[in-house]
């Protein structure tokens, strides 16, 4: 097989109040996947994510991107390569225009002039946020800043993009238009969620980390049908919900 | 047009006060404030040509009086201890100009004083209304850059500007959380609470400065905002 775009190997990490989040994760994700990773509060998935990019280094265990290990010398590079969009647009959006806000990141990766232009014009395309590039962040809805923070990582043309709890707090018609705007990037994309059905209606392929190890990893229907699993760790479905009796889904 | 649409302070227009480069208004803005204030408090006839000047601006560049008046509340507790200088001032006691009949009298070097601080803080405050109203928020912050204030500086208030009204819309809820529980803020019996709620708005912004940190260190941040 390929090198895994994310390859985490025996990852364990303890904060440095002496709080254990992280006891051996093994996670890997292959170029072109859609992967959710499932886990009821507290179970270590942010941990995980800040790992992904640096911000965090392992106690053990180590995690690599496209090959490329995540340590002090190359975290420049991983997170160029690694994309996280954080849950609150606000923490995200912090300049004064959404059009400084996404060329911020290419910028502190050395873009310049038309290059810049061309980068920012295409993420905020990709999120059908084009004419709202003068506009500033604040003055936008909820479910507009969610999109421009997707198109402030876009911009830095990830491999792979993490989206952390990508439809809290959005209405449907919002959740709706990510969801299409996710389906359609060529980008590999691993989802931190616990809205199980946006992750049966976005990711083929299920991670359940539970107290600080993976429980379970397969298709995402058969995870979600698994009810012994599901109840042990906490994760439960919408009322009415039932992943069988969904046929085909969108894309 | 942008950052600065629906700020507070800021009246938008076209007039060429709006769009005189902002590091000129800034330093237009010093030069005045060090001029007045470096004016002996008995020239009259100086505050009064200042006084013409600023209004001079202020009608070129199209800003209602009113909507400066309105900002100007700002001025109020020094105006309130501008007016009570000359009823504890020392040295030779004079009639209340023009209100002689009421038999209060007043200290002399004290109603100079309170003549000083009220028309120099008058003057420094409608100045700086003024760039406030006619220079954009996001242009300010570049022109300080141009005059070389620390860049650190201007990041910190770039981040104000920003975060100031992600921070004041969350006291608000705070406050309407308040309220819809019975407690009435402005009420000094509540006053505990209201400290309680001014704390935890403190945290909650001091974790928000956290994840906004990481969320920079995430897209490649150095320490240093790209030009």
């Amino acid at each position: 097989m390929s090198t895994p775009v994310l390859d985490v190997r025996g990852l364990a990490y303890a904060y440095p109040d002496g709080h254990q989040a992280l006891f051996g994760v093994n996670l890997h994700v292959h170029r072109g996947e859609r992967v959710a990773l499932l886990g009821p509060n507290g179970a270590g998935k942010t941990t995980l994510v800040l790992h992904l990019n640096g911000i965090l280094m392992p106690g053990a265990g180590s995690v690599s991107v496209s090959g490329l290990p995540v340590d002090a010398d190359n975290v420049r590079e991983i997170r160029r390569r690694v994309g996280i969009v954080f849950q609150d647009p606000d923490d995200q959006l912090f300049l004064g225009t959404v059009r400084q806000d996404v060329a911020f990141g290419p910028q502190n990766l050395g873009l310049r002039g038309a290059a810049l232009e061309q980068r920012v014009a295409s993420a905020l395309a990709q999120v059908g946020m084009a004419e709202y590039a003068d506009r500033p962040p604040h003055h936008l809805s909820f479910g507009q800043r969610r999109r421009v923070a997707l198109a402030t990582v876009l911009a830095m043309e990830p491999e792979i993009l993490v989206l952390d709890e990508p439809s809290s707090n959005l209405d449907p018609a919002s959740r709706r238009e990510l969801a299409d705007i996710v389906r359609g990037l060529e980008v590999t994309v691993l989802m931190v969620t616990h809205d199980l059905p946006y992750a049966l209606e976005l990711c083929p392929r299920s991670v359940v980390l539970s107290d600080g190890v993976v429980v379970a990893d397969g298709p995402t229907r058969e995870v979600l049908g698994n009810e012994p699993l599901m109840a042990a760790h906490r994760l439960e479905l919408p009322f009415g919900f039932d992943p069988t009796r969904i046929g085909s889904l969108p894309g | 047009m942008g950052a600065g649409h629906g700020h507070l302070l800021h009246y938008h227009g076209h007039s060429p006060v709006h769009r005189c480069p902002a590091h000129l208004k800034v330093l237009a803005l010093v030069g005045f404030m060090l001029l007045v204030v470096a004016t002996p408090r008995e020239w009259y006839g100086a505050f009064a040509a200042y006084l013409l000047v600023l209004g001079g601006v202020i009608a070129v560049a199209q800003v209602p009086p009113g909507y400066l008046g309105r900002r100007m509340v700002v001025e109020v507790p020094f105006v309130l201890f501008a007016l009570l200088v000359p009823f504890v001032a020392t040295g030779p006691r004079v009639d209340l100009p023009g209100l002689a009949w009421l038999g209060v009298t007043v200290s002399q070097p004290g109603l100079i004083a309170a003549w000083g601080l009220l028309v120099k803080g008058t003057l420094g405050v409608l100045a700086s209304l003024t760039l406030a109203a006619t220079t954009e928020p996001d242009d300010l912050l570049r022109g300080l850059e141009r005059l070389r204030l620390p860049d650190l500086l201007v990041q910190i208030m770039g981040f104000m500007i920003r975060y100031l009204s992600v921070v004041t819309s969350e006291l608000g809820r705070m406050l309407t959380a308040m309220r819809s529980r019975g407690a009435d803020p402005r009420s000094p019996r509540h006053w505990p609470s209201l400290a309680r709620a001014l704390g935890a708005l403190f945290i909650r912004s001091y974790e928000r400065g956290e994840r906004v940190h990481l969320a920079m260190l995430s897209r490649g941040y150095t320490g240093r905002l790209p030009r």
